[in-house]
């Protein structure tokens, strides 16, 4: 599997530059949401180190999804703060900067562009300049193209290039929505539910999959299927009302008496 | 080349070309060359009238541009059409000179019985050509870049931005009705004698502007056809089919938004410049919402999203809107609603959708 680090790119002009130099990547401290009354996020402390792949679990209504909405800049939290390496303030920045920032996000229910082909919808998501005119003019050079082709590679879906992803399976389609994520060549991938209604191989393969992008990116993954969190985990953050209410290995958090009360245990 | 590479790749387009191209060979043919007497002699009035579908078809590709595309589904575009009607239509009256009712040199008729001394400052310059056509595209252009930015930035979509298109083009025109805006009001402005110093009703006059019209609705085309062959418009389809995800893939959508509409309300703007000198009034009734929702319907009809099928659709409307119009006055509204709802119920993708389909199925079959 390549799920390396693609060149490169100068794209993080507009806003600082990412500075790992506390080997943190993501900082949330204090975060909070509540819609209409209703706390979907209290007080949430999350770090995620450089490179590594984290594993986020939790019962339904636990705040999963809302806290992967402010990190991209879909909500804006009432409280808290949300850093990207030390430098960037994730919470100044609009959806697009922050993508172009270095944040891919894949969300739960598969979302691509259904009239565009496997070949475009990776073309599109492509890191570069993505001002009007720019797009109006842009080629792709055949360094581009085989980049899109390598990326077909990894996710597995190099004989559906020419396809129109609408007619994708739903697995193919999650993959779809992985390989859009890589083309951005993102420090950070959030990762929500991807193997939802997947077969037994396509997790496998996901597993696979997102093992192989840690290290060189940090992963940070949402799903409720326990095997697959247990084949890939690492660390491990359980999240209840909003706020963490245990982090370790999986051995450690399947242990915790709190955690087997809320969530496990039923 | 790569226009060239777009456009032999489809089909519809390619036989939209060629009967625009054997329109604008024949009919000044059939109008000037064959003689009066003759079966194949095409009229001047009849000229005049191509010329008019033709701007018909401009606004339908300007309306194709953001509706089949983008998603966005204006109720409002003949607000930009008529601008750009009302900036050549200022021109024109200010052709007139001494010739009007009250042979005031500068100012036009209405102004002077308005009692009013002077030109009024937006009136300045109109009489310059190069300046008249300049507005053609600022006003309209302008006016959309305001109202999109506006509108995009606050995320406005689907029906609420459909209603909003229309009170635009409903406060133009109350607006434009009124005397003192100085556009001439309930009547606004007309009895026009010459563009450039050509007469309007002159045979080679209108045989100029129709060619004008069938240069303004190729390079149109061809421009669309240009966008949306390129990567942008494969970003203004994501745009319209997953808007979130293409923002969460680093594109600005609000700019992409605005950047085709204020186009689209430009070609809007140039297809009632043309129509204006061709039919020879502009009048506040071009702001009527109904017109717009017609535009709508001519889309709907033809196609959206294929450029050719929205020209096609204007074309066929409004020929049986013409043929209504004198036969059965009182159903031609009556007709057009039926067609409306007939269409999105029976032929979603429009008569282009329905000839694709059935050209598979010989095909497959
Ligand atoms: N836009 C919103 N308006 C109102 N309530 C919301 C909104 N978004 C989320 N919520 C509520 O916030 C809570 C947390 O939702 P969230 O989607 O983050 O949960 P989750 O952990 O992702 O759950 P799941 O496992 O079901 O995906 C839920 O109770 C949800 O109903
Ligand atoms: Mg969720």
């Amino acid at each position: 599997m390549i799920g390396g680090r693609f060149l490169g790119q100068n794209r993080r002009s507009a806003a600082p530059r990412l500075d790992l130099s506390h080997n943190i990547i993501l900082y949330l401290e204090g975060i909070s949401v509540s819609f209409d009354g209703f706390k979907a996020l209290n007080d949430l402390n999350l770090y995620i180190e450089a490179g590594e792949l984290r594993c986020i679990i939790g019962p339904n209504g636990a705040g999963k999804t809302t806290m992967m909405d402010v990190i991209t800049g879909k909500t804006r939290p009432d409280t808290g703060s949300a850093w990207f390496g030390q430098t960037v303030d994730l919470l100044s920045l609009s959806e697009p900067e922050i993508a172009t920032a270095g944040i891919g996000r894949k969300f739960q229910k598969p979302t691509i562009f259904p009239n565009h082909t496997t070949f475009e919808n990776l073309e599109l998501a492509m890191a570069g300049d993505k001002a009007v005119w720019k797009v109006l003019f842009a080629r792709i050079s055949s360094e581009q193209a085989d980049r899109i082709d390598s990326v077909l590679r990894t996710i597995g879906l190099s004989d559906k290039r020419n396809v129109l992803a609408g007619s994708l399976s739903h697995g193919q389609k999650q993959w779809l929505e992985i390989g859009m994520l890589l083309m951005q060549s993102p420090e950070l991938l959030l990762v929500d539910e991807p193997v939802a209604g997947m077969t037994p191989q396509e997790t496998e393969r996901t597993a696979e999959l997102l093992v192989s992008l840690s290290g060189t990116h940090s992963v940070v993954v949402v799903e409720h299927d326990m095997a697959f969190v247990r084949s890939i985990a690492r660390t491990v953050t359980v999240l209840h009302q909003g706020s963490v209410l245990a982090e370790g290995s999986m051995d450690q958090v399947q242990n915790d008496p709190k955690v087997i009360e809320v969530y496990l245990g039923d | 080349m790569i226009v060239r590479k777009l456009l032999l790749s489809d089909r519809g387009s390619q036989l939209f070309f060629a009967v625009l191209l054997a329109t604008t060979v024949l009919v000044p043919l059939l109008n000037a060359v064959v003689p009066d007497g003759s079966m194949l002699h095409l009229p001047n009035y009849s000229v005049a009238l191509i010329g008019k579908y033709m701007t018909y078809a401009l606004m339908a590709i300007s309306v194709d541009l953001i509706w089949g595309y983008c998603g966005i589904l204006s109720l409002g575009h003949t607000a930009f059409f008529a601008l750009g009607g009302y900036a050549m239509g200022m021109y024109l009256m200010r052709q007139i000179g001494t010739r009007g009712v009250y042979g005031d040199p500068v100012l036009p008729d209405f102004m002077v019985f308005l009692n009013w001394k002077e030109l009024p400052w937006f009136w300045q310059g109109m009489d310059h050509f190069g300046f008249a056509m300049l507005m053609v595209v600022v006003a309209p252009g302008l006016l959309a870049w305001l109202f999109g930015w506006f509108a995009f930035r606050s995320r406005v979509t689907g029906v609420y931005l459909s209603i909003i298109t229309q009170a635009l083009t409903y406060a133009l025109l109350l607006a434009f009705f009124r005397n003192e805006m100085g556009f001439g009001g309930n009547n606004g402005l007309t009895d026009f004698k010459d563009l450039l110093g050509f007469d309007l009703q002159a045979q080679h006059t209108r045989i100029g502007l129709f060619l004008a019209t069938a240069i303004a609705l190729a390079l149109s085309y061809a421009a669309c056809r240009y966008i949306i062959g390129s990567r942008l418009g494969r970003v203004v389809e994501a745009v319209r089919d997953a808007e979130s995800r293409t923002r969460f893939i680093g594109y600005k959508v609000e700019n992409v938004k605005l950047w085709l509409w204020t186009f689209s309300a430009v070609i809007a703007g140039i297809a009632g410049a043309l129509y204006v000198p061709q039919v020879g009034i502009i009048n506040p009734g071009e702001f009527a919402p109904i017109n717009s929702i017609e535009v709508v319907v001519w889309v709907a009809v033809g196609g959206r999203g294929t450029l050719y099928g929205a020209a096609l659709g204007a074309l066929l409307v409004n020929y049986a809107k013409t043929y209504f119009t004198a036969a059965l006055p009182e159903v031609w509204l009556y007709a057009l609603g039926a067609l409306f709802v007939g269409v999105t119920l029976f032929l979603p993708q429009g008569i282009v959708g329905l000839i694709t389909k059935l050209a598979r199925n010989r095909t497959t079959s």
